[in-house]
């Protein structure tokens, strides 16, 4: 194992995040605070409550997933695309470390940030509303395992991608949607029956489901439910990934 | 002795179908500088973007060190550093910063003094902390080298090195890639630049079409194929060889006032008194004679056309 090559990538991928300290973590701060204004004051107080509790509350969770979900997705395609776009990444290819090293080192910093962004959002939200969380330990393990499922996906991504269109496109046009209609904003159970159904066709709906639980144990699904489908994301993106160092798919010519 | 590289029955066919190179035959001994000729498209930086495992071989086997590049890709790319041609760089990381990154991935532990010699020895310690895209051409340049000598390779791959450089600094690099064969690294260079590679290498490979034309010492061949030429300058102008001499290689320039006899530096008998004695005989005066030696760019544009 090359730790010092996953040492380095790591490192060299989380000072990119102190140089961009603006755009990585002070403006979702910023677009949460917002979204508490808008949402939790202004719609929050004609919605008074949500399962019992309070709407600005029932948001929390939501939207540290929201921001989870993008951020992982964006960080990790940004982190192994930019090398590819400005050609820095024939040092990787010519360094003795195994697909798996790259791996760790990419999509474990993607991962970080995102994680941590995820806490700051908490913190953030602890200012607007009275947050609790039942069950402190199950809320990391769904942050961590959703933040480096995502990272992996944004990995796929970021290789697959060959302009910054193709890098926007999937994180603008299916995970914002996903999220948004995933139950970020508002409990299934408020939609109309038909609704409710396209609603549990959404991968998103499950993992936002199963992070609520962890804060005030409700849910719209079962938590196992929603364990087992990060489960099944994990595994889908392992297999791509897999896939892609097997046959150095868009990587090596 | 045994090669540091060793190439065998290389072929690379991109998936497009175009095939870069064909059956490619190479070894490479320790502590040489090999330098490879050839026109743009010829094979050079796929050869190297192979060894390196960047490019993916379609068949044949190349070592470095003994070690397969497929099979044991951990102990040959830790032996290679490699300067590609592009001025691919981070450039809102800073040389410090970049140099040590690249030791790091190549799997060494970290070792400020030894980035800080690399940097000096690339007269870059000065701008350590300035942002890469603050440097100009030449300076990055030399950073791509700094990185690809932070793993302290012990063959170190060179692809077209001093493409954009100033003369002067292009004396620079040839100091520092003689400085570093003396400390035992192996250099194997790509160029365009014919003076670069008489001014450098002890062998020469020429590639064309994907193919290696020829391996060949540096001297050997200049001397093999270096034809040399005797210029005669005329006190009167001919308008035509007299016919004596039409059996020589003879051909007049400068409106008649110089006559050029070329001969083959290895035959036996270079012709050259027999020459004298036919123009004394012809009462043909001359006021100065030289001699030249053809250059390596005049042997490679000649190989090239036999190719």
């Amino acid at each position: 194992m090359n730790i010092h090559a996953i040492k380095a990538i790591y490192k060299f991928e989380m000072a990119r995040t102190g140089r961009t300290l603006l755009q990585s973590v002070v403006a979702p701060v910023i677009s949460t605070s917002l979204y508490f204004v808008v949402f939790g004051s202004a719609i929050g107080s004609r919605i008074t409550e949500v399962e019992g509790i309070s709407y600005g509350a029932f948001l929390v969770p939501g939207l540290i997933m929201l921001s989870l979900l993008t951020q992982s997705v964006s960080n990790a395609a940004f982190g192994i695309y930019f090398p590819k776009f400005t050609g820095t990444i024939y040092e990787l290819l010519s360094a003795p470390v195994s697909m798996i090293e790259a791996l760790i080192g990419y999509v474990g910093a993607a991962a970080t940030k995102s994680i941590m962004l995820g806490l700051i959002i908490l913190a953030t939200a602890t200012f607007f509303v009275d947050v609790r969380i039942a069950h402190p330990m199950l809320m990391l393990v769904f942050l961590i395992l959703t933040g480096v499922t995502f990272s992996l996906f944004g990995f796929i991504i970021g290789i697959w991608a060959d302009n910054f269109e193709k890098l926007q496109l999937i994180p603008l046009l299916i995970v914002t949607p996903l999220v948004f209609l995933g139950g970020s904003f508002y409990s299934v159970s408020m939609l109309p029956p038909v609704w409710q159904t396209i609603t549990l066709m959404n991968p998103v709906t499950y993992l936002v489901s199963g992070f609520r639980w962890s804060f005030y144990e409700i849910a719209d699904v079962s938590l196992w439910v929603s364990l087992g489908m990060i489960g099944v994301f994990l595994l889908a993106c392992l297999l791509v990934v897999g896939w892609i160092f097997r046959t150095g798919y868009h990587l090596r010519s | 002795m045994e090669p540091v590289v060793s190439i065998k029955n290389l072929n690379k066919t991109y998936r497009g179908g175009y095939q870069a190179l064909k059956n490619i035959n190479l070894d490479i001994y320790p502590g040489e500088i090999i330098a490879l000729l050839g026109p743009n498209g010829a094979g050079k930086t796929t050869l190297i973007s192979t060894i390196c495992g960047i490019a993916q071989p379609t068949s044949g086997s190349v070592t470095v060190g003994g070690k397969d590049i497929i099979k044991d890709y951990r102990d040959t790319r830790s032996l290679i550093g490699l300067v590609p041609q592009e001025l691919t760089t981070d450039s809102f990381e800073t040389p410090w910063v970049t140099v040590n990154f690249s030791r790091g991935l190549f799997g060494k532990a970290p070792d400020h003094a030894y980035i800080e010699k690399v940097l000096r020895d690339v007269s870059l310690w000065e701008k350590r902390n300035n942002k890469i895209m603050t440097l100009s051409g030449g300076m990055k340049r030399r950073l791509l080298i700094a990185k690809a000598l932070s793993h302290e390779p012990r063959v170190l791959f060179l692809d077209e090195p001093t493409a954009g450089v100033d003369v002067e600094l292009r004396r620079e690099m040839w100091q520092l890639v003689h400085r570093l064969r003396e400390n035992g690294v192996t250099i194997i260079l790509t160029t365009h630049y014919i003076e670069e590679a008489e001014e450098m290498a002890d062998r020469i490979g020429v590639i064309a079409n994907g193919e290696i034309i020829l391996v060949e010492d540096k001297a050997a061949l200049m001397q093999k194929l270096g034809k040399k030429q005797l210029v005669l300058d005329l006190k009167q102008p001919l308008t035509a060889i007299p016919e004596s001499l039409a059996s020589q290689a003879l051909e007049l320039r400068r409106d008649g006032y110089q006559l050029v006899y070329t001969f083959d530096t290895q035959a036996d008998r270079t012709g050259i008194t027999s020459l004298l004695d036919a123009l004394r005989r012809e009462n043909i005066e001359f006021s100065d004679l030289s001699t030249t030696q053809s250059s390596l760019e005049q042997i490679f544009v000649q190989l090239l056309e036999e190719a």
